[in-house]
């Protein structure tokens, strides 16, 4: 009978064998490993790299152009340095924002509700809407413009303004509730696929028990499942934000102006806009030495801005986190 | 038909070791269940007595879930599910076209295999099925909430705390305390799915134990994988095999003198 004694199949201390499994080092350089790692940190450094050159180039040139008096004052000529002020466009993006947010929102959310818990998956109406959702995340920015154009102003709004009796128009033209509306419909997409997400990966444990409860499926979805969803919801919310922010097509056509006095008043007002106003100093100014600083000051400005709805947003969605995982 | 589900039923009088005489509290009657095309129940019919403990065993696939699922009528949440004969609790139809779903489930309570409680504090869970049900004020709440959990033996461990997350409860406790937020709306039947099957000895002992403390009060239907389990906890046990009740009877019977020879090799572990 064949009996092994222990250690009979490791190699001899003496070996070169022996050395190399002892070390568990390969025996040679292992080129192409080395090659394709070095790869993809080339390629995030080349990344990190533009982005850097872009943010460094329009923080050094545009800090020094900044000034309280800029960005709290209401312009009188757009190309002076010493007489212009981008308060209006500030207050004109950040309202346009806010308020596609509050339309977005409960939209995408309904929807996403209605497309994970209701909507049997199989079935053709689903299929449409679902594709329906994808396609709209393919439209040139343009378009929606267009769109808001063609069905906001000259549809909703003309008919608004008969149905009112109004003397003049009022709604039936650019203004800035058709500028975040049209935004709304942009953004729709992104909104509708982070709460899916977020919906999808509750576990139906949850669910069950409540239902096994005696709940209704409304109660569980209101009670159970959205307060577990809210931070994906949030996430969704923070994308559409950035998203709108510096989009300049869709408000081209719907509502924003070159330059207005004062600030807008009221939703049927037009208003003034950061992104447009990069585009207006770079293409109508006469004297474009005098005007660039004013050009860097505002992309700095946009910037800031779109990086502070972020965090705000952000910092709302970690509280709801942290409160969510702490106690019901 | 609705309120008269909302009205308690007057329950005969029953021996709780054996089956009983008069008609059994659930009435399973001719129950077969389709998935699509393939039927997953063949043809099932037995009667389980009140406020005894009824296991349902059975290999794998053999669809004691599936029935457990019917009595609450859980089943109705899957899509493509056809459910023939019928199904009587306490002398109601429950398939009946008027049956409130929400009612029957206030009353035919739940507890699965993996614990799920919300994520929420403790408190919140047991009371949620009050709230439902309309239960408002605190202190009603507050005595209801301690109630569950000492039935459940889950108060001492859990009464300094039961503002903090569930979800730092250990698997056991986390079980009992789904079984609490079961209890709590005092349902007329538990349907317990493997309730221990995911638990460590100790924890599962507990839960054996607190089942036989709740039949007193309750009308219990446990599925179980675990043969030895159904022996110390069940009064009568129901044999299933590829869909099909293949016995039902007395737990001790079942255990030491069965009829067919299918459950004999299954309990003796011949096939499982």
């Amino acid at each position: 009978m064949n009996t092994v004694t222990p250690g009979q199949y490791l190699p001899s201390a003496t070996s070169d064998t022996a050395r190399i499994t002892r070390n568990f080092r390969a025996e040679k350089f292992d080129f192409w490993s080395f090659f394709f790692s070095g790869l993809t940190g080339l390629a995030t450094l080349f990344i990190i790299g533009i982005l850097a050159t872009i943010l460094l180039n329009i923080i050094v040139n545009g800090w020094s152009s900044l000034s309280w008096h800029f960005v709290s004052t209401t312009p009188t000529d757009l190309f002076n340095m010493k007489t212009t002020g981008i308060l209006p466009m500030i207050v004109g993006t950040t309202i346009r924002v806010f308020i596609m947010t509050i339309f977005v929102i409960p939209v995408g959310v309904i929807t996403a509700i209605y497309l994970t818990e209701y909507a049997s998956n199989i079935s053709i109406i689903t299929r449409i809407i679902r594709a329906a959702v994808s396609n709209l995340a393919g439209v040139p920015s343009i378009v929606f413009g267009l769109f808001g154009l063609g069905f906001f102003i000259n549809f909703v709004g003309k008919n608004m303004d008969a149905l009112l009796h109004n003397p003049s128009t009022v709604w039936g033209r650019p203004a800035l509730i058709w500028a975040a509306l049209t935004l709304a419909v942009m953004t729709l997409p992104v909104v509708i696929v982070a709460t899916e997400e977020s919906l999808k990966a509750i576990p139906p444990g949850l669910r069950e028990a409540s239902l096994a409860l005696g709940a209704t499926k409304l109660e569980t979805i209101l009670k159970i499942v959205l307060p577990q969803a809210l931070p994906g919801i949030l996430t969704g919310g923070i994308l559409a934000v950035s998203r709108a922010a510096g989009e300049v097509a869709p408000i081209l056509l719907t509502g924003v102006c070159t330059y207005m006095v004062g600030l807008p008043h009221s939703p049927t007002d037009q208003f003034m806009d950061l992104g447009y106003h990069v585009f207006i100093l770079s293409t109508q100014s006469n004297d474009i030495e005098a005007t660039r600083p004013i050009l860097y000051a505002t992309v700095l400005v946009l910037l800031m801005l779109t990086f502070a709805l972020n965090i705000v947003a952000i910092i709302i969605r970690a509280r709801v986190r942290k409160k969510l995982r702490a106690l019901g | 038909m609705a309120e008269i589900l909302t009205q308690k039923i007057a329950t005969p009088q029953s021996a709780a070791a054996t089956p009983p005489a008069g008609a059994p509290f659930i009435e399973i009657g001719n129950v077969s269940l389709y998935y699509g095309a393939s039927k997953a129940l063949k043809d099932i019919s037995v009667g389980l007595g009140e406020k005894v403990v009824t296991a349902f065993i059975g290999p794998s696939g053999c669809g004691k879930s599936t029935l457990l699922r019917c009595l609450n009528r859980m089943n109705d949440l899957i899509d493509n599910v056809r459910i023939e004969g019928s199904i009587k609790i306490g002398g109601h139809d429950i398939y009946a076209r008027d049956v409130d779903v929400i009612e029957l489930r206030k009353r035919v309570g739940m507890v699965f295999q993996k614990s799920n409680p919300f994520p929420k504090s403790i408190y919140e869970n047991v009371a949620y099925g009050l709230r439902l049900h309309g239960m408002k004020s605190k202190s009603d709440l507050d005595a209801a909430v301690e109630q569950s959990l000492r039935s459940s033996a889950l108060w001492d461990e859990v009464k300094d705390r039961l503002h903090s997350s569930a979800l730092g409860l250990s698997g056991g406790q986390q079980q009992r305390l789904c079984i609490a937020r079961a209890i709590a709306i005092k349902p007329e039947v538990i349907l317990m799915d493997e309730p221990a099957s995911a638990l460590d000895p100790i924890a599962t002992a507990r839960v054996e134990d607190l089942i036989l403390d709740l039949k007193k009060d309750f009308t219990i239907v446990i599925v179980t994988h675990n043969m030895q389990q159904a022996a110390r906890i069940s009064d009568q046990t129901a044999f299933f095999y590829i869909g099909e009740l293949v016995e039902f009877g007395p737990t001790a019977r079942i255990f030491t003198n069965p009829s067919q020879k299918r459950t004999e090799d299954y309990v003796t572990g011949r096939f499982g």
